[in-house]
């Protein structure tokens, strides 16, 4: 996070962004009060998480359901909410 | 030179206007008809209707949503256009600031009114004089041959590379806009050329290079991206010569920051914006006739402001007297004579400076108000001082 920011000359004029698929770059994990924990052995892997994350911070490998982007995740617990068989638990950061 | 302008044609200023954006034909206009501004609405979408634009034009049910097509047309590429006086532009006031901060080169003729309340109609110029800090480039114009002439140059200023800002192209509503005036028109194929075609740097609708336009800006970059406005509004000031200059070869008219009018070797001044200066200048005719030294200094581009050109044009002025027709209830004066007396603090011009308030709300000026005005300096240069710097020129006291 201790880049050298940018000066005016250096950045795009009007606040442009002229690339795509950029937000992954900022990071806003750093937000989070409450962090989602999983309990494997009730996941049955139904993926509501995954549907339901406003940040696409499910992480999804081979159909399954693979954990969290901590990175991203801002700790909103909707994920949790939604888990019908209650496999998520958030806990203070 | 080849024949580049038209013999003169009755047109009002609204008219002129509305012809100079049928020659531009731009590819989007949004617009939201109000008096004085109308006429400009009223004939572009007759030309819309006849097919003599290609322009989409959008009714919109308001000024704010004017604005705001203006800002999405211009960010999707196309050349854009708007015009509105008084209250829409008030009530465009959002909107307005968002254009010139994602530097969206949109040209929008003012038809200057008063603010309302109490409602008022006429002219005053407290509509655009309370958007001189929105970013935008403004011109003021004392002629329906000015206001037609600068609303073309004003789409090759806003869509310069280098400058990339809003443009507003003033004039006096109802003194101007629906005066008939003897209009000579530019030829409209060399019109063309020189508006050329608009080549956007980044274009929603340019799905290979994608871009974002109004992400959430903070603490670290929102004012990065303020200075940017600000240089690109000072760099303004370099570039606008050159194309005053292309113009001039093209075209014939001759345009600068200001104008002047037996300025030279005169004692006295009177600086006003727009067709008071008309007026001045009969009056300064009369007083040079009886050997009063009088002049006359118009600016014409008052964003960016010309500091450098009005003290060069001041420099052997004694007593100037700065007419605002708004008032900015600083308490301090009008918006344009405390910008005149802030460029000339760090000079070493110091003429005797006095403002008079006038014209609001259509109040008309007269000769004789200008006279009692050079009347007024000659009693300051007399005495050797301003005793009364403020002053309501046709307000009965």
């Amino acid at each position: 996070m201790a880049e050298k920011k940018k000066s005016w000359k250096e950045i795009p004029i009007g606040g442009l962004i002229l690339e795509a698929g950029n937000a992954k770059e900022y990071k806003t994990g750093g937000w989070r009060t409450f962090r989602p924990e999983k309990n494997d052995k009730k996941c049955t892997n139904c993926l509501f998480c995954w549907m339901y994350c406003p940040d696409s911070s499910i992480k999804v490998e081979d159909g399954k359901m693979a954990g969290f982007d901590y990175e991203h995740c801002k700790g909103c617990g909707i994920c949790a909410s939604v888990c019908p068989v209650k496999c998520i638990d958030m806990k203070k950061e | 030179m080849a024949q580049t302008k038209s013999k003169k044609i009755p047109l009002t200023g609204d008219q002129a206007v509305a012809t100079a954006m049928k020659q531009i034909d731009p590819d989007v206009v949004a617009a939201y008809p109000i008096t004085p501004q109308t006429e400009i609405v009223m004939y572009f979408s007759n030309y819309v209707a006849n097919g003599q634009v290609s322009t989409e034009l959008i009714p919109v049910e308001s000024e704010h949503s004017a604005m705001s097509a203006c800002v999405g047309a211009s960010a999707a590429g196309a050349r854009t256009m708007t015009a509105t006086s008084a209250n829409g532009l008030a009530l465009m006031w959002e909107i307005v600031y968002i254009a010139a901060s994602l530097r969206l080169p949109i040209v929008m003729p003012v038809v200057n009114r008063a603010l309302s309340g109490p409602i008022n109609i006429h002219c005053d110029h407290s509509d655009t004089m309370g958007a001189r800090d929105s970013g935008w480039l403004q011109i003021y114009c004392e002629s329906g041959q000015e206001v037609y002439e600068n609303t073309i140059l004003a789409v090759r200023i806003a869509e310069h590379k280098d400058i990339l800002l809003p443009v507003m192209v003033c004039q006096d509503g109802f003194i101007t806009s629906h005066a008939v005036e003897g209009i000579q028109l530019l030829d409209d194929k060399k019109v063309k050329e020189f508006v050329g075609e608009y080549k956007p740097a980044h274009s929603l609708l340019d799905v290979e290079h994608p871009v974002t336009y109004g992400p959430l800006d903070l603490q670290d970059y929102y004012f990065e991206h303020k200075r940017q406005q600000s240089e690109a509004m000072k760099g303004a000031l370099k570039i606008l010569p050159e194309l005053f200059n292309e113009f001039e070869k093209t075209f014939g008219s001759k345009y600068d920051f200001i104008d002047t009018y037996k300025l030279e070797d005169a004692d006295i001044a009177i600086i006003a914006l727009s067709s008071t200066a008309g007026t001045s200048r009969g009056v300064i005719d009369e007083l040079r006739a009886q050997g009063i030294k009088a002049g006359l200094l118009r600016p014409r581009v008052f964003r960016p402001f010309p500091r450098e050109k009005i003290l060069d044009a001041l420099k052997n002025i004694k007593a100037v007297a700065v007419l605002d027709r708004a008032e900015s209830f600083s308490a301090e004066g009008g918006p344009l004579y405390t910008e005149i007396k802030a460029a000339l603090y760090d000079s070493n011009i110091k003429p005797l400076a006095v403002n008079y308030i006038y014209g609001l709300g259509g109040r008309d000026i007269f000769p004789d108000d200008i006279e009692s005005v050079f009347s007024d300096l000659s009693g300051i240069l007399k005495n050797n001082k301003v005793s009364n710097p403020i002053n309501y020129l046709g307000s009965r006291e």
